[in-house]
């Protein structure tokens, strides 16, 4: 099915998400659309797909102008939107998704139901057990099954938001196979993403959105250099290169140091740890997820405790101490999930300083918002003192996460620090980071992004099926090496030659 | 023997209003709405369906009656925490309180009257067979209909399509959006269904197993029903277990006032519900992280089938229970 908009426009009070966007998707293609958080994708997909109703402008079917009153309309009218974290219901079997609220006459019975869907997995390449529960899945698994059941209730238009956040890289290989499938029966598959890489190796038509409008006006057909798409998503800022300075010599006692330390969490057992983790460097934590990267973190973080040996920090045996002893000794952990671990949505930035207070009992206001406003003005954060840290983006959530590290701080560690951030943010928060190295902080952090280790860290440290291998000086690795290395090649080399 | 399936079958018998309200309840909260107002709401009913079958002299009409109350104040709450997002909670504890005293005020002249009953009718044939007949064929239509409630409401969340789109409105509001269905307008739907049939479970006290009227007539058995929900896992078969544990509990407290005379009355009216919140509280304690650590400990062999027990025992709140929903 083709799709267009004309003159579409989307207000939010004095923000215009989209303006006056005119553009048209068609059958058969794969188009990716990309932007920097905030340049009206999501907008224009929620538009798309029903969930918001446009101020001005049509929305085309096929050429026939339609009237989307929710999502239901738009699944009806043949366009499906995939969500970031599927919109399915958990606690339900993968069938039991499928059938809930399924459009009238589609499946006629269970049966029909299931075969249904195992033949749809079967032409698009997905293994999907259909009374496996939704919450024993993972995100990519369940964004598998979402694919399957909009396509099942009838979706002719697939909308992919952000898909390949979360999934693992062989998940990614297996959407990319089926997407490319389900367009070449026909269907029009709509990818919203800011990766570059993804929409270069996917998609036939890039959409650029900036400030809720399209640049230039219309599609440009694929394949397009990198550096003019970066252009466009975001002026002139996203093509400078971050600037790379030699690393300052530091003589004081690491900040971390690990001797003969034995870990267990869950699964993952971390034999015989010895590693020096010294101040003014940046420590990459390369592997594939789940490797050991966050046992480690969480080690270094006092989170969890040691089964044997010690763990020094700034030389002082602080092993089996506990979270709150690690902090006051200067080290702070920056969760993934920002959210859950990190900050508290419903507070305000003030308020997150307020918590901070260690002395009184009436909380100090007044320094609380002076604090937010130094933050605010240091961090570039999009944000009053006031707003709760909920309605931020992630950018900004993370940024005002890193403002709290207080200027003390001895050790940072970061895992993924720039999960779900568009390239310019991620450059802010690194340069924040760098910024604390240079004064003396070791931070380590962890990413799934090989590019994002090799272009920040001063030394790599790779994990590998629970096992965390020697620190490697940046200089001496390439990426094909670290490439081959997370993989398992030549890893066992690698420890023995310590 | 026989004295043993007579307790039975009065264990039955008693446990049919808190069966018919419990199902009630299971609906409205597996649909995401807590209807905390149940207590009151029996108890209006019941004072309702009393007075309109002593005056009009008709069952029927006094439990329609009973059944239009309970619905009616289910509407009330749904008007202020479905449409206008306030809290289920307060409205549901504030309807609660108001439907109490409401039954006293308006309940006064009816107190103590003689009145009306659904008549008991074993059922011919099968209320002959040994056993069975005596423990499920000879009770009154009342009774027979608590017991078909209970599978019935078994199939209708797990069986039916309905039942997938209710349990979905609890789990997951927004993706029963996202599939077209009008999540506020479903909620009233279960929320005033769970109403009538906890209306329903009011006439059953006063025209049924407490015939007639008196001041507190339920004797908080509400609120009974509403943690009987909560513990039962919010699965009909285990919440109705819930409401027969809680009957025989209730009979055994009312054999042992003639068997052991030295124990003030108030103490042994009392001892059920203290009992059943004990049961109920070891039996959740199960799935407590506390026993899980300990199952951790035993041999591997032991491990494997408690760990099941666990499992099976183990309930989980529909995860939007309670929560408004806002259209995005």
């Amino acid at each position: 099915m083709r799709i267009a908009v004309e003159q579409l426009t989307k207000r939010f009070g004095t923000v215009w998400a989209n303006n006056r966007l005119t553009i048209e998707f068609a059958a058969g293609q794969i188009h990716g659309v990309l932007g920097e958080n905030g340049a009206g994708k999501s907008t224009l997909m929620k538009v798309l797909s029903g969930y918001l109703r446009p101020d001005e402008g049509r929305i085309l079917f096929d050429g026939k102008p339609c009237q989307l009153r929710g999502p239901g309309d738009a699944l009806a009218a043949g366009v499906g939107m995939v969500h970031q974290e599927p919109l399915d219901i958990p606690a339900f079997t993968v069938l039991e998704n499928l059938l809930c609220a399924a459009p009238p006459g589609v499946f006629r019975s269970w049966r029909a139901a299931q075969r249904a869907l195992e033949e749809l997995a079967e032409r698009l390449g997905f293994a999907v057990d259909p009374a496996a529960r939704l919450d024993q899945l993972t995100i990519g698994q369940r964004q598998q099954v979402e694919i399957m059941r909009l396509l099942l209730c009838g979706a002719q238009v697939l909308i992919l938001d952000e898909p390949t956040t979360g999934i693992t890289a062989a998940q990614t290989r297996a959407l990319f196979t089926a997407l490319r499938q389900i367009a070449a029966e026909g269907r029009t598959v709509l990818f919203v993403s800011h990766k570059l890489e993804e929409v270069a190796e996917l998609c036939h038509t890039v959409t650029v959105l900036r400030n809720g409008e399209v640049v230039p006006p219309g599609q440009l057909v694929m394949p397009q250099p990198q550096e003019y798409l970066l252009t466009l998503m975001f002026g002139d800022a996203g093509t400078t290169p971050p600037v790379y300075r030699p690393l300052p010599s530091i003589d004081s006692p690491p900040v971390w140091e690990l001797r003969q330390v034995t870990v267990r969490s869950g699964t993952l057992h971390l034999l015989d740890l010895n590693h020096r983790f010294a101040a003014g460097r940046i420590i990459g934590l390369a592997g594939l997820d789940g490797s050991g990267q966050q046992v480690l973190l969480r080690l270094l973080a006092g989170q969890l405790t040691p089964d044997r040996g010690q763990i020094l920090v700034n030389g002082r045996d602080l092993s089996g101490a506990g979270a709150i002893a690690f902090r006051e000794a200067g080290i702070e952990y920056l969760p993934a999930d920002r959210l859950r671990d990190g900050l508290i949505g419903a507070l305000s930035l003030a308020e997150h300083f307020a918590l901070l207070q260690r002395t009184g009992v009436i909380v100090d206001r007044r320094t609380a918002e002076e604090l937010a406003r130094q933050a605010i003005a240091e961090y570039q954060i999009k944000a009053t003192p006031l707003t709760p840290i909920a309605a931020l983006s992630g950018g900004n959530q993370q940024r005002a996460m890193l403002a709290l590290v207080p200027p003390t701080a001895r050790g940072i560690l970061a895992e993924q620090p720039t999960r779900g951030l568009d390239v310019a943010s991620a450059r802010a928060i690194w340069s924040r980071l760098q910024a604390r190295r240079d004064a003396g902080c070791c931070i380590v952090f962890a990413s799934p992004d090989l590019d994002e280790i090799m272009e920040y860290s001063d030394e790599v440290i790779v994990c590998f099926a629970g096992r965390i291998g020697p620190s490697i000086p940046r200089a001496l690795l390439s990426a094909g090496r670290l490439a081959e290395l997370i993989g398992g090649v030549g890893f066992e080399a690698l420890v023995e030659a310590v | 023997m026989d004295q043993l399936w007579i307790d039975i079958a009065a264990i039955l018998a008693v446990a049919a209003p808190l069966v018919i309200a419990a199902m009630g309840e299971t609906l409205s909260e597996r649909a995401g709405v807590i209807n905390l107002s149940l207590d009151g709401t029996m108890l209006l009913a019941a004072m309702t369906g009393f007075a309109v079958a002593l005056n009009t002299q008709n069952l029927i009409l006094g439990f329609a009656a009973a059944a239009l109350v309970g619905a009616l104040v289910a509407a009330i709450l749904g008007v202020f925490s479905l449409t206008l997002g306030q809290s289920q909670t307060a409205v549901g504890f504030v309807l609660a309180l108001l439907c109490t005293d409401l039954s006293s005020f308006l309940g006064a002249p009816f107190v103590r009257l003689p009145g009306p009953a659904v008549p008991f009718m074993p059922i011919p044939g099968l209320a002959d067979l040994p056993v069975f007949g005596q423990i499920l064929f000879r009770h009154d239509p009342v009774i027979y209909a608590s017991f078909l409630l209970v599978p019935a409401t078994a199939y209708l969340l797990y069986g039916t399509r309905l039942g997938l789109i209710v349990r979905a409105l609890g789990e997951r509001p927004a993706a029963v959006y996202a599939r077209g269905i009008d999540v506020t307008r479903w909620r009233y739907a279960m929320l005033i269904l769970g109403g009538a049939l906890v209306g329903i479970a009011g006439a059953a006290f006063s025209l049924d197993l407490k015939q007639g009227w008196s001041y507190r007539h339920t004797f908080g058995s509400g609120w009974i029903v509403l943690a009987i929900v909560i513990f039962g896992g919010w699965r009909p078969l285990r919440v109705a277990l819930g409401c027969y544990l809680f009957a025989a509990l209730e009979i055994v407290a009312t054999r042992s006032q003639s068997t052991l005379p030295g124990i003030p009355s108030q103490i042994i009216q009392v001892a059920p519900f203290v009992l059943m919140i004990l049961v109920l509280a070891l039996v959740n304690l199960a799935s407590s992280p506390t026993v899980a650590r300990w199952i951790a400990t035993l041999p591997s062999v032991l491990q494997r089938p408690l760990l099941v027990v666990v499992y099976r025992l183990r309930a989980t709140a529909p995860a939007a229970l309670g929560q408004p929903f806002e259209r995005p």
